[in-house]
């Protein structure tokens, strides 16, 4: 589904590369948590898979595509696959809750028939059935959020990115966006959210990936937001097995 | 579907950038009226060249009693000398240049002259003795003169051999500079049309950066999230176009037919309507494709992935 081989990306007149020789693979329907302190490279992860950058070294194939071959022009295809959540929703602020997410489809060329049928489906999926007519700043953070996660699933992604989407929530909106996120990924969609949210990184007992000034450091199933067991990067070294997880996947 | 969503687009943005788009109206519009009129003053140059050049003779003036220039010593030309004049104009080098020649005699010029300058008290004091006898000469093709005036201007009794092409190249040098003024008017003007509507699209795609980004995020082609923004400059352009192309019309019909050609009708030939209308849709096709091309050009700043 994504995998990175010995990725590093370099900002151009930085010293300190973003992230430093990551290989990792990410599987179908996997929910994974990306944690991190500010600046250790989760967003950079994020950009790179959506090819908003092009790593500085290294390989990344996402969907089977491997995205340093994919032409210029394919990219808009490309992320026709891929869903985008982030902190601050982005959502249109002159248009409602309907066109907002309705705009992602048109912008695409879908029909106007599939329009009408496939936003409300989604707006009924993450609970803001009576809302379809509300403008953005007529609703609470958590709503506009839903919106957002309405607008990146409706065209049904392989793969759903979220960049700290409860970063701006308190923590009963934001258990209420995880409990949609996880609808979401036992949909088979698989989800990658990067998040500082410590609570929710323990509860929800899922894969974590820890990264440190651009290293993974850490790569655990089950995880908790602190380290609980001994990082086990020492098997990658002679890259036989890519981390821990793919090998229990693969037993 | 998609066509009414990107020409809404193009009209909402039209509509947010109102002054910038009259800006770019205009511009183009007087620009192009510009390069129409240039070209319109180069067409007018050709028609007058033909006009003229095909009326202009080659005069082989024979000597008086009264002229000390050239060859001519105060006496009159002999019939010898003019027809040794006569056998050069026959012989086969200059034959083949020749369309066809005239004589005039003392008489015929006398009288030409008094019908020229009916109106001039000199008319009265001159007689035909002072007027030089001449043969007209019409060439095939009138930029052969120097053949002629080379072959005959060393003759006994010649006095001289004049191309009256030479008078007209001093107006047509003036029209030349005032096409080429035009014309170098109208590029400076042209250059500041295409960053005008550069700077227009690209303050139109900063106020809509929301939806382009979230157009790019959602994966709308590269061609979809341009197209209304390049459509935007190209309609902006389009009307400055139309505007100059029924300028140029206008002052075809206006100025050159009606004011010009009455008050010199007779003088020469001039454009006419046909000529401005075929230069209408060059100043329209100039007119859409520098503003597709900067359009282009800004938006694709927005597009880089």
């Amino acid at each position: 589904m994504i995998r990175f081989d010995e990725v590093s990306k370099l900002y151009a007149g930085t010293a300190r590369p973003a992230l430093n020789a990551v290989t990792l693979e990410i599987l179908k329907g996997e929910f994974v948590f990306l944690v991190g302190a500010s600046g250790s490279g989760k967003s950079s992860f994020l950009r790179l898979v959506l090819k908003e950058e092009n790593p500085s070294k290294g390989r990344i194939h996402v969907l089977g595509n491997d995205l340093s071959r994919l032409s210029h022009r394919k990219v808009p295809f490309f992320r026709r696959n891929l869903g985008v959540v982030f902190q601050d929703f982005r959502l249109l602020p002159q248009k409602d809750v309907f066109a907002n997410v309705a705009f992602s489809l048109e912008v695409i060329g879908k029909s106007k028939g599939f329009i009408q049928e496939a936003v409300p489906d989604v707006l009924k999926m993450v609970g803001l059935a009576g809302k379809a007519s509300r403008l953005p700043h007529e609703l609470s953070g958590g709503e506009q959020q839903r919106v957002a996660i309405a607008r990146a699933i409706v065209n049904r992604p392989a793969i759903l990115l979220a960049d700290e989407p409860t970063g701006n929530l308190d923590p009963l909106t934001s258990a209420g966006i995880m409990t949609l996120l996880e609808r979401i990924s036992l949909s088979g969609t698989t989800v990658i959210m990067a998040t500082h949210d410590a609570g929710i990184v323990d509860q929800m007992q899922r894969r974590v990936i820890e990264l440190v000034s651009g290293q993974v450091v850490r790569d655990e199933r089950q995880g908790g937001y602190q380290t609980q067991a001994v990082p086990t990067l020492g098997e990658t070294v002679d890259g036989t097995v890519s981390n821990p997880v793919t090998k229990g996947a693969a037993q | 579907m998609r066509f009414g969503l990107i020409m809404s687009e193009v009209a909402g943005g039209l509509r947010r950038n109102i002054s910038m788009v009259v800006s770019v109206v205009l511009v183009t519009f007087i620009s192009l009226t510009f390069v129409g009129a240039a070209i319109l003053l180069q067409a007018q140059i050709g028609q007058m060249k033909g006009y003229w050049y095909d009326r202009a003779q080659v005069a082989v003036y024979f000597c008086t009693s009264a002229s000390e220039i050239g060859n001519c010593n105060l006496t009159e030309a002999t019939d010898e000398q003019k027809d040794a004049v006569e056998d050069q104009l026959a012989s086969p080098a200059l034959a083949s240049l020749i369309n066809d020649y005239e004589f005039e005699s003392h008489e015929q010029a006398y009288d030409r002259y008094v019908e020229q300058f009916s109106d001039s008290e000199f008319s009265d004091f001159v007689s035909p003795e002072f007027l030089n006898e001449a043969f007209w000469v019409n060439l095939n093709d009138p930029t052969q003169s120097d053949a002629l005036v080379e072959s005959l201007s060393g003759l006994a009794g010649v006095e001289e051999v004049q191309d009256q092409r030479r008078y007209l190249d001093p107006i047509f040098a003036a029209l030349n500079a005032a096409s080429y003024t035009a014309i170098g008017i109208a590029s400076l003007m042209l250059v500041a049309a295409v960053l005008l509507i550069a700077t227009t699209i690209r303050l139109s795609a900063f106020s809509r950066r929301r939806e382009l980004g979230i157009m790019r995020l959602v994966g709308a082609s590269n061609r979809f999230i341009q197209t209304p923004f390049i459509l935007e400059g190209v309609i902006s352009a389009l009307i400055g176009s139309v505007l100059a192309a029924l300028a140029v019309i206008a002052i075809v019909r206006f100025f050159v037919i009606d004011y010009l050609g009455s008050t010199l009708q007779t003088t020469t030939a001039y454009i006419g309507i046909t000529e401005a209308l075929l230069v209408a849709p060059v100043l329209l096709v100039i007119g859409a494709l520098l503003a597709a091309a900067s359009a282009g050009v800004a938006i694709n700043r927005y597009l880089k992935v």
